[in-house]
């Protein structure tokens, strides 16, 4: 007989093996080959970088007066001094790592918030969903910014509060996004299955619901952390951030505009350096989504997946 | 025939083509761009005017793939890489890309296999069916008279009040015959059909069938049908070849091919598919197909073949003319004269026990204001299996959601094992949610990408049973040799499954409780014939050995047969007959399910004669199929 009755049949002999995959790192990394993403990760590394090692690189002590008052660069000092005559490149370096800490914790506080309004209100429905996507939409009402500012203005300026008043004001962005993406995947018959069996609503969304939705949080965490970076060194720029003389890069350019036409490097310095990051940041992210979303399959596994993927439609 | 020569050779075959042969296919080769790796290759065919050739393969056989080849097109990542594709003489795959664009519409025209996929919602269906003339211009005379022509014929009413509908405003059926119309409309030399019944239901898939046939031969176009379900294609082709791993293993007319099937392949796929005449033991065809590039050598089928010796693991099998038909088998030759076996299935293990496991008393539901159930009776006996069986539409999945509790609008009364169920599954104690498993119609949505086989197995256990590790690691592991799943799969992902494999993991998962009732939900409608009699098989014998009340639901009445011991029939939400299922099967009394009896595509309508003579665009028509050719028929099927 060609064919075999299935009960006799022996399991076939297949390898034991257990590959414990993690599906976002293998997106990051497939993004990464992509030469959108690799610019990306490329700048934004770069800049990260900078601000990371930057402190211990720096020749000079950020209150250290070094020289004249606003001077060309020179050998001495490349990027020039300020108008107290501080070192700018040793400023420049040493004011990335607070912005990026600042901006790193609001993504993290958005992120977490927003998704877990979005998934408990797409996958609760009814009174849970409609409670908490009208409180987003009064949130949305107001601009980030100003309802940044409000907050500050409230409370007075300290870093821990413009941390959280921005991430706070990326919960709702994120939470819509985390919402959508929640309602399909809660329609799937392997929700469905373990309701079946009685589980309670909290975990089928932190064990069932959360780790398909790897793919949308990172790009939506992409996506903050850039608006995160913008938003801090705003305000910073607005005058709310650290207590002089430190600085970081949003407070540089403010301190140094008036100097512009005298040593104009104390404000392009921390100005392109920002403007990469977030180019950097943004761009990778950009590719993680592409990834995601299949427009940037390797051409051969999309087409085989197309040939041999078995019908999935019901 | 319509073929003649070997397909082993690349380049034109030696024979001079008859007269009227509109398609020749050689040497067909298509690779991935990168990597090389073969997806199809050396496929040759020969199809005349007004004949249907029948591409048939699982999935993954790359049949897809030839059909689009056929149109010079290859998807993302694919090249064509070898062979011809001559039309009327000339070579479609030489084409530069604007003759190729002229060519597809006019003279080659492609009819998808998803309909509502394929028109566009936004556009009316008169302006969809304009839009071949405005690309074509001069290739018909007036168009809206064209228009007209075309849709009588595709059995569509050519008012303007048609032609100014959406596609969503139209049935499935008729959205396929739309499609036929557009691929007919501008009178192309070939027309390829990639599964357009697929999402039918059997009678409206009949019907379109039935246009398929008769506007091919009116038409004398040349057809080539691709099609995973031997049954379908059966009563309308007039050849067939059998793909497997990218290769054409056997072709030939038919009925020949049906009667004695040489290659060990196809008698399995024949030997697959369910009947609704006899209750057999099905048997599928255990393991998978190579993908592309991991083919190693010698014969592609060798590792799931019965009949291989060694040569078959060493030698590719070069294609050989025998009886009527080009098969590639080294053992061809010797195998000839064996019959395929069909064996029964043992009859009524033992008197039905008494006492139902399961009843359902009145029970309506509705979808908000609509109706989907009303007033169904039904009663499941312990330890036996009922089946539930209808059309798209007629509330059997409602039924089996109320049952589990997935749909909470229902009124009426279900009692298990003497207790009645609350309404929804989370108002159900966690004993009853225990003896009650469901098992999801689509195995590709019903296990967690993100779970390993073993946690998504082991899930039911942490909700149900306090066992300490070891314990839950041995019962996933016997219940995953249960369903013939080697305790290899524990660590791997759904995605690294074939269809079947996931459905037995799902089968798994509902038995690693220990369950009283099983409610299986169409759960081989996902999945190819081979792998379907597989499952079924499957479920048959953990039924019997388990002593399981289970409640099986098909649009496939040949399948009842082979599983269920009584049957009820829903249409439109209501219980039209029910019975003991030798009786609804062979002295049906309602009209509905003496059609639904009638309509079930089978084997045994296979043949040229036929095709030529049956066509009938009348819907209503009684149809029934001819006496069949291979199978003694049972009284009730003679007309």
């Amino acid at each position: 007989m060609a064919a075999v009755v299935p009960g006799n049949a022996a399991a076939p002999a297949v390898p034991a093996v257990r590959t414990r995959r993690r599906e976002w790192l293998a997106a990051l990394a497939t993004a990464a080959r992509t030469p959108r993403g690799a610019i990306g990760l490329t700048l934004a590394g770069l800049i990260i970088a900078v601000a990371v090692i930057g402190p211990y690189l720096a020749p000079h002590g950020i209150a250290e007066i070094v020289g004249p008052d606003l001077a060309k660069p020179s050998a001495h000092f490349p990027l020039g001094t300020d108008y107290l005559g501080r070192d700018v490149l040793s400023r420049v370096l040493a004011g990335g790592w607070v912005l990026l800490l600042m901006a790193a914790s609001a993504t993290a506080i958005g992120v977490s918030l927003g998704a877990t309004a979005g998934i408990s209100a797409a996958y609760l429905r009814g009174v849970a969903d409609g409670a908490i996507m009208r409180t987003v939409d009064v949130i949305l009402a107001f601009p980030q910014l100003v309802f940044a500012l409000l907050l500050l203005s409230i409370l007075g300026p300290r870093l821990w509060l413009i941390t959280l008043a921005v991430g706070i004001t990326h919960a709702p962005q994120v939470g819509r996004v985390i919402r959508a993406a929640t309602l399909d995947v809660s329609e799937q018959d392997y929700v469905k299955a373990v309701e079946l069996q009685g589980m309670r609503p909290a975990k089928v969304m932190a064990k069932e619901i959360l780790p398909n939705l790897v793919t949308p949080l990172m790009v939506e965490i992409g996506l903050r952390l850039t608006y995160s970076i913008i938003i801090i060194a705003g305000l910073a720029f607005l005058g709310f951030g650290q207590n002089p003389p430190a600085a970081s890069w949003g407070e540089l350019i403010n301190d140094n505009r008036a100097y512009l036409a005298v040593n104009p490097w104390a404000v392009i310095a921390p100005a392109v350096l920002i403007a990469l990051l977030t180019i950097g940041v943004n761009t990778y992210s950009d590719a993680i989504a592409r990834v995601a979303i299949g427009v940037d399959r390797r051409p051969e596994e999309a087409a085989l997946l197309d040939d041999l993927g078995p019908r999935e439609a019901a | 025939m319509t073929s003649n020569g070997p397909p082993g050779h690349a380049g034109p075959p030696g024979l001079p083509a008859a007269g009227d042969v509109r398609l020749e296919v050689s040497g067909l080769g298509v690779r991935a761009r990168r990597g090389g790796a073969e997806v199809v290759s050396d496929v040759s065919f020969q199809v005349r005017a007004g004949e249907v050739l029948g591409l048939v393969g699982e999935s993954g056989s790359g049949k897809t793939t030839v059909a689009l080849a056929l149109l010079g097109h290859a998807r993302r990542g694919l090249r064509i890489s070898a062979g011809e594709v001559r039309l009327d003489g000339s070579d479609l795959l030489r084409l530069g890309p604007a003759d190729l664009r002229r060519a597809r519409g006019a003279r080659v025209a492609y009819v998808p296999q998803d309909p509502s996929a394929a028109l566009n919602p936004a556009l009316k269906i008169g302006t969809q069916l304009a839009e071949a003339f405005r690309v074509h211009p001069g290739v018909v005379g007036d168009p809206a008279e064209r228009i007209t022509q075309i849709m009588q014929e595709a059995s569509l009413d050519p008012s303007p009040e048609m032609l100014r509908r959406y596609p969503h405003q139209l049935s499935g059926g008729q959205q396929q015959r739309v499609t036929l119309a557009m691929a007919f409309a501008c009178r192309p030399s070939l027309i390829v059909l990639d599964e357009p019944t697929t999402g039918l239901d059997v009678s409206t898939q009949r019907h379109v069938l039935n246009t398929v046939r008769s506007m091919c031969s009116s038409y004398g176009v040349a057809a080539v049908y691709v099609s995973h379900d031997l049954a379908v294609v059966g009563g309308l082709v007039s050849d067939v070849a059998v793909m497997y791993a990218g290769r054409v293993i056997e072709l030939g007319s038919t009925q020949r091919l049906f009667a004695e099937p040489m290659h060990p392949y196809t008698r399995g796929l024949l030997a697959a598919v369910p009947s609704p005449e006899r209750a057999e033991l099905l048997t599928g065809i255990e393991g998978q197909q190579p993908r592309p590039g991991s083919r190693g050598p010698g014969c592609a089928f060798a590792p799931r073949c019965g009949f291989a010796m060694d040569p078959c693991l060493q030698h590719e099998p070069e294609p050989v003319f025998i009886e009527g038909r080009t098969v590639r088998c080294l053992r061809a030759q010797e195998l000839s004269g064996t019959p395929a076996p069909r064996a029964g299935v043992p009859a009524g293990s033992g008197p039905p026990p008494a006492g139902a496991a399961l009843s359902v008393r009145g029970v309506s539901a509705s979808y908000g204001p609509v109706p989907v159930l009303s007033g169904v009776d039904l009663d499941v006996p312990a330890q036996s299996c009922l089946a539930v069986v209808g059309e798209s539409g007629s509330g059997k999945t409602t039924l089996a959601r109320c049952i589990v509790g997935l749909h909470k609008d229902w009124t009426g009364e279900i009692t298990f094992a003497g207790q009645p169920l609350a309404g929804s599954a989370r108002q159900r104690p966690q004993e009853t949610l225990k003896r009650v498993q469901y098992i999801f119609q689509n195995p590709y949505t019903s296990l967690n990408p993100r779970k390993t086989i073993a946690q998504i197995v082991a899930q039911p256990l942490e909700q149900f049973a306090r066992l300490s590790h070891r314990e839950r690691t041995a019962r996933v592991d016997a219940v995953l040799a249960d369903v013939s799943l080697g305790s290899g799969y524990a660590g791997r992902y759904p995605d690294q499954l074939s269809g079947g494999e996931r459905q037995r993991v799902a089968i798994a998962r509902a038995l690693v409780v220990e369950p009283d009732l099983l409610v299986c939900d169409e759960v081989t409608s996902a999945l190819d014939v081979s792998v379907q009699a597989v499952i079924v098989e499957l479920l048959r014998r953990l039924q019997h050995e388990r002593q399981l009340a289970m409640i099986f639901i098909t649009h496939n009445l040949a399948l009842v047969r082979n599983i269920a011991q009584s049957t009820i029939v829903l249409s439109q939400g209501t219980v039209v007959e029910a019975g003991p299922v030798e009786q609804i099967l062979e002295n049906p009394t309602n009209p509905y399910t003496v059609r639904l009896i009638q309509d079930v595509p089978r084997l045994a309508a296979a043949g040229t004669g036929q095709i030529r003579s049956a066509v009938r665009l009348d819907p209503a028509g009684p149809g029934g199929p001819p006496a069949p050719a291979t199978r003694p028929a049972s009284p009730w099927s003679a007309p």
